[in-house]
């Protein structure tokens, strides 16, 4: 599995990470991605090629342009990080929970 | 009763919700005394937050600052708009990773529920394109977690390269 290597130094880079952020939003052309990043799109295009060669993401011809989505390995890790986020979330609600048991236990007497 | 909804609301809303089994009192202090924030505002397992300011008044200043002692450390800054205690708060906060993001606008209601509170948070982003970003960033942090997380099992010999 040598393109686990290839992902990895793909992934080093904080422009191709925010890249395949975007992506997760849904497929965009060059021109598409390269607008929020201020970047050329001869330099999005660089990344593009890097994230390509690493199975990252997947680009179909579509007129003269190359649209490009993640590929379906990188959105299994990427539903993975929303349950994460979901998880972090509903964890601090469920710490506040017992915070509020323990608020409720000493304040009782001055609410009714 | 305590289950928490997250939707996107027009072009550049996020909408949350949560229901708690106290009155909206409790629920307000445990969003505004630092002591009490400082108990469950804190984000995945190994996080905490040392340094919390939070003056719940109109033009008060909001600053938290979070850490995993391992070098992962981020703060967040604010000012408060407006206090309705225990009802109402209106608040402007930014990310700094260590660039400030967007002002991100935050209502948060506490509305008496039955015998509880319904909590919602609103938050208004300056427009599409910045709400984007708000999920594609956190999204990056965590397939920066994902990521990590491989690495450490590759490193155990628990996933071949």
């Amino acid at each position: 599995m040598q393109s686990l290597d290839a992902a990895f130094s793909a992934l080093a880079d904080p422009t191709r990470r925010a890249i395949l952020a975007r992506l997760a939003m849904g497929e965009a052309t060059v021109m598409e991605l390269a607008a929020p990043f201020e970047m050329s799109q001869p330099a999005v295009s660089r990344h593009l090629k890097v994230l390509e060669g690493a199975g990252l993401i997947i680009r179909r011809v579509e007129g003269t342009k190359r649209p490009c989505r993640l590929a379906p390995d990188a959105i299994a890790e990427i539903d993975q990080w929303l349950n994460w986020l979901r998880e972090a979330m509903a964890r601090n609600y469920d710490r506040l929970d017992q915070v509020l048991a323990d608020l409720e236990k000493t304040t009782g007497d001055d609410e009714q | 009763m305590t289950k928490l909804t997250v939707r996107l609301d027009g072009d550049n809303m996020v909408v949350v919700t949560r229901r708690f089994a106290a009155k909206p009192k409790s629920v307000f202090r445990a969003h505004t005394e630092p002591e009490l924030m400082q108990k469950w505002l804190l984000g995945p397992e190994g996080w905490w937050m040392p340094v919390c300011i939070n003056e719940a008044r109109p033009g008060g200043r909001i600053r938290c600052e979070w850490t995993d002692g391992k070098g992962g450390d981020f703060y967040l800054t604010g000012e408060y708009i407006a206090v309705e205690p225990f009802s109402r708060t209106v608040h402007v906060e930014r990310m700094h990773m260590p660039d400030p993001t967007p002002d991100n606008h935050v209502e948060t209601l506490f509305e008496a529920d039955a015998d509880g509170t319904l909590l919602t948070l609103r938050m208004t982003l300056p427009d599409a394109e910045t709400r984007k970003a708000m999920l594609a960033t956190g999204m990056e942090e965590g397939m920066e977690a994902s990521y990590a997380r491989m690495e450490t099992m590759m490193a155990n010999g628990e996933l071949v390269a």
